[in-house]
């Protein structure tokens, strides 16, 4: 299900903010050329809020133990392994995004 | 030991870099052989005239370009003369005269007097605004009409009008280039890499005319512009002589000597009369003159040994190689390219990285090359060219550089390691790969300084410390690995003492600009540079800066502790560790209305909330604000706490105030932001109840006053502080504090603690500026408290309020 959840600019360039849902927090990310990106809102190497990095590129960095996450993939980049969950985003012209909301019960663990 | 009275008389003109580097060889010969005399006609020390270019763009100052100070010639015995010229050698007599009327008699004369810029004949060269670029004082010249803007013409288009062009441009001004010919600096470079060479100077804006010949300078009493023949005009404030240099003569000749283009020497560079030598860009050897460092250092090392051992050792002349110096402008030239029959072309494009390689082979030999845009391999096509190598088995490969020869992978080190003994490392100074190993192995060298204080390899234009950094590292193994200088991290090679220079050399005031400017190889940058950029622009410009919230880690842009369930902690702050009941009841009424869940007392004598939701940020700092409390910072690179003892106050044996003096020094630096976090304590007397000594600044009281210590701290490597100096009032606490405060924040790099910066730097070094200057600590502590005008606002009040970064503390949206 597509949902309207807020607007390009309510979201700092190279910065993110979350969507809190019934299925668990989802972080949107904005980058510097204006892409937006929504990841499940836990890295995973223990699970830390990736909302609270910092965005470079199209990766941000968790903000515990800096690993680098890919936007666009939802996978982990360098040396270490694993992969976070991507939620299928959208935006206008107006700059509406618009997230595909997870069915609630769909999946119990990332990925 | 001789006396000087058995010591013959050496005297040298010209204080330049070929009369003093012959100097220099000599004394490592034999420093009691002669008694030395130089006269310089310019009024100071004696600089690396090859690195003017980045003085003028900002990139170095005179101090970085100096060669030899005052005291080397005081410690070497030698007299000098500076702001004095010699006028005349009378060489029947055997002696010279200066402009300021010494007389002294030689046994040996050395004449260094260079060169002279040449001047086209054409009207006009006389006005007001017309420069050469020849010394220190052109320089200036330069740098005073690029204040008020404007523009420039510059006339000629080779290595050093490039170099002026570029510099004047980076000095804000609008710059054109005029050039004879049809191709840029046509001597070196070949006619692709000259067109290259342009695009890229008309892409950083300046203008290029090629094939234009400049018939007067306009102007009345000063310069306005420029005509050439073609009818053209060009409106300048400031014109640039840059075509080329002609040898300086005239002394030579007025003592009668022979003349040709230059003063004519054989291959001890002696001239027609035999107590008279010359060296440098004055001179003719066998029929070639030179304007390059390279030859001048090596007719230095075949004089140095003729004069001090009487060997007849020869000057052969010298093969050349060049390479611009603009930052971001890789090029390379040596030998001759100009092809032609039997001659082969290797050439090399790639068109969307701007590289252009051109190797000119003859019977199986490098005779040229030219390299654009990527010139990495230079110094090994040139010495392939020098030493006549056979290259037929490399030719399929060779175009691609060193580390594809022979099929082997691509590994600096390894391609460093494979190099003969006898390859050339420094150009400029003649120094080989054997010299530089030697000089490891046998004085135990570490670092890229001390290798060039030793052997002199990189210490004049610098375009090979790369290759001796990795000399270094081949040489030492592992051991090397640590003393690296390291790029700041993975988006550049630049490292961040370089970093650090160059933004307040090229004036950058913000990330993309420092990111655009040096290059940097990502979009914007990675969570490990934009964090050190943003502080050190934000020391730089204190108040001007615009502080880029998006490049600070998440605990100082919502300025708390993240902790490992994503919850955040609060410390308010408790100015010298004091805190009342007002405050703590205010502490306990948050606890119970936000549920908190963990209270504890820190090591830095304040109380921690732990466990608090972000959302629930601004409401913990409203309450805790209305109380009194401001952010305490614990979160962030900045001032932590000011620990205390009771002090004199209650302790019966406290000898000052401990506490109010703690209090003092947390109110004066609370809310600085630093390279890493920072903290202080205040002992009332040495017993040091505060311990004081692993602190970054520690106060220990005494009778006679503070002792002041600096440099510690606990953590993994646990480091007790250096004794600084002893102090007798409050003010004087507070203004070395804030010095020292200040000194670090202006060198450490991002994230280095005062431990390991003192023990980078030393000891001495903050002395200097903190103990020895009373001037340097003033103006330190200005800097400080300037600074502090902007940063001492209660981060937690504005966001309490809702005013500032309100997104941060709550969701984009909420679904049910």
């Amino acid at each position: 299900m597509w949902m309207e959840i807020g607007n390009i600019n309510d979201i700092p360039k190279l910065g993110a903010r979350v969507v809190e849902s019934a299925a668990g927090d989802i972080a949107v990310f904005r980058t510097a050329d204006d892409e937006i990106f929504a990841l499940y809102d836990s890295c995973p190497h223990n699970g830390a809020a990736l909302s609270q990095g910092i965005v470079h590129g199209k990766a941000v960095a968790c903000p515990l133990h800096n690993w680098n996450i890919d936007l666009v993939s939802g996978d982990v980049l360098g040396p270490d392994n694993g992969c976070s969950r991507t939620v299928p985003v959208s935006v206008n012209d107006e700059g509406t995004i618009r997230l595909q909301m997870p069915e609630v019960k769909a999946t119990g663990t990332n990925g | 030991m001789t006396s000087s009275q058995q010591k013959e008389k050496l005297v040298v003109i010209g204080n330049g870099m070929a009369g003093m580097r012959t100097v220099e060889e000599i004394l490592s010969r034999d420093a009691d052989k002669y008694e030395i005399t130089v006269f310089g006609a310019e009024p100071r020390e004696n600089y690396n005239r090859i690195m003017l270019s980045p003085v003028l763009s900002g990139e170095k100052s005179f101090d970085d370009i100096i060669i030899n100070t005052r005291e080397w010639y005081v410690e070497n015995d030698i007299t000098l003369f500076v702001g004095d010229a010699v006028t005349a050698i009378n060489a029947d007599d055997k002696t010279v005269s200066s402009a300021r009327g010494i007389t002294l008699p030689y046994d040996k004369l050395l004449i260094a007097t260079g060169s002279d810029p040449f001047i086209i004949p054409v009207p006009g060269t006389d006005l007001e605004g017309v420069v050469t670029f020849r010394d220190l004082d052109d320089v200036n010249r330069m740098l005073e009409a690029a204040k008020s803007g404007g523009s420039a013409v510059v006339i000629g288009g080779g290595l050093l009008g490039l170099e002026a062009a570029v510099g004047l441009k980076a000095n804000g001004m609008d710059v054109t280039v005029v050039h004879l010919m049809d191709t840029l600096m046509e001597r070196q470079l070949d006619e692709a890499a000259g067109y290259l060479l342009a695009s890229e100077l008309e892409s950083r804006g300046l203008e290029v005319f090629t094939g234009a010949n400049t018939q007067s300078i306009l102007g009345d009493g000063k310069v306005s512009g420029l005509q050439l023949d073609d009818g053209r005009t060009i409106a300048a404030d400031l014109v640039v002589m840059a075509v080329g240099i002609k040898p300086n003569v005239t002394l030579a000749k007025q003592a009668g000597l022979e003349i040709g283009r230059g003063v004519m020497v054989n291959d001890q560079m002696q001239t027609s009369n035999p107590d008279i030598y010359a060296v440098g860009e004055c001179v003719e050897h066998r029929g070639a003159t030179y304007g390059l460092v390279a030859p001048l250092f090596e007719m230095g090392k075949v004089l140095a040994d003729h004069l001090t051992s009487g060997e007849d050792v020869a000057y052969e002349g010298s093969v050349t190689s060049t390479k611009l110096k603009v930052t971001g402008v890789d090029v390379f030239s040596a030998g001759d390219f100009s092809g032609g029959d039997g001659a082969q072309d290797i050439v090399f494009r790639d068109a969307s990285r701007g590289v252009y390689k051109r190797i000119v082979v003859r019977d199986d030999k490098i005779e040229g090359a030219v390299l654009y845009g990527d010139a990495a391999d230079g110094a090994w096509y040139f010495q392939l060219m020098k030493d006549g190598a056979d290259i037929s088995e490399l030719r399929d490969t060779i175009v691609f550089g060193q580390a594809y020869a022979g099929g082997v992978h691509a590994d600096p080190s390894a391609a460093v390691a494979a190099l003969a003994d006898d390859a050339e490392i420094c150009g400029c100074n003649g120094v080989c790969k054997g010299d530089i190993v030697t000089a490891i192995t046998e004085h135990g060298l570490t670092s890229l300084e001390e290798v060039k204080a030793h052997t002199k390899a990189s210490a004049s234009c610098g375009g090979c410390s790369g290759l001796v950094e990795q000399l270094l590292a081949v040489t030492l193994g592992d051991a090397y690995q640590a003393q690296t200088v390291k790029p700041m991290c993975g988006c550049t090679a630049h490292s961040h003492d370089d970093v650090r220079h160059l933004i307040t050399a090229k004036g950058m005031t913000s990330i993309p600009e420092v990111m655009q400017e040096l290059e940097w190889s990502t979009p914007d940058g990675c969570s490990s540079c934009r964090p050190a950029l943003n502080y050190y622009l934000l020391c730089a410009y204190p108040g001007e800066y615009q502080d880029d919230n998006q490049s600070r880690f998440i605990n100082e842009r919502v300025h708390g502790n993240i902790q490992k369930d994503g919850t955040f902690s609060v410390v308010p702050r408790m100015w010298g560790g004091m805190t009342s009941a007002n405050e703590l009841r205010a502490i306990a009424d948050v606890v119970d209305k936000y549920e908190i869940p963990a209270v504890k007392v820190t090591g830095g004598q304040r109380i921690d909330l732990f466990g608090v939701e972000k959302k629930d940020l601004p409401g913990v700092w409203a309450d805790l604000n209305a109380a009194g409390m401001v952010s305490g910072h614990a979160y962030g690179k900045a001032l932590r706490t000011v620990k205390t003892c009771a002090g004199s106050t209650w302790c019966r044996f406290g000898t000052q105030d401990a506490i109010n003096m703690g209090i003092a020094l947390e109110e004066m630096s609370w809310g600085s932001w630093m390279p890493h976090k920072f903290k202080m304590a205040v002992s009332g007397c040495p017993r040091n109840c505060a311990e004081a000594t692993i602190k970054d600044f520690g106060v220990i009281s005494v009778d006679s006053g503070y002792e002041l210590h600096v440099g510690g701290n606990g953590g993994i490597t646990v480091r007790v502080t250096d004794y600084l100096c002893t102090v007798e009032t409050e003010e004087e606490v507070l203004e070395y504090s804030a010095a020292f405060i200040q000194l670090y924040r202006e060198e450490a790099r991002y994230l280095e603690r005062t431990a390991p910066w003192v023990e980078r730097v030393g000891l001495d070094h903050v002395k200097t500026y903190i103990v020895d200057d009373a001037n340097s600590r003033k103006a330190l502590a200005a800097r400080f408290h300037e600074a502090q005008m902007v940063l001492q606002e209660d981060p937690w009040a504005e966001r309490a309020q809702g005013t500032k970064d309100a997104h941060e503390f709550t969701p984009l949206k909420i679904v049910a």
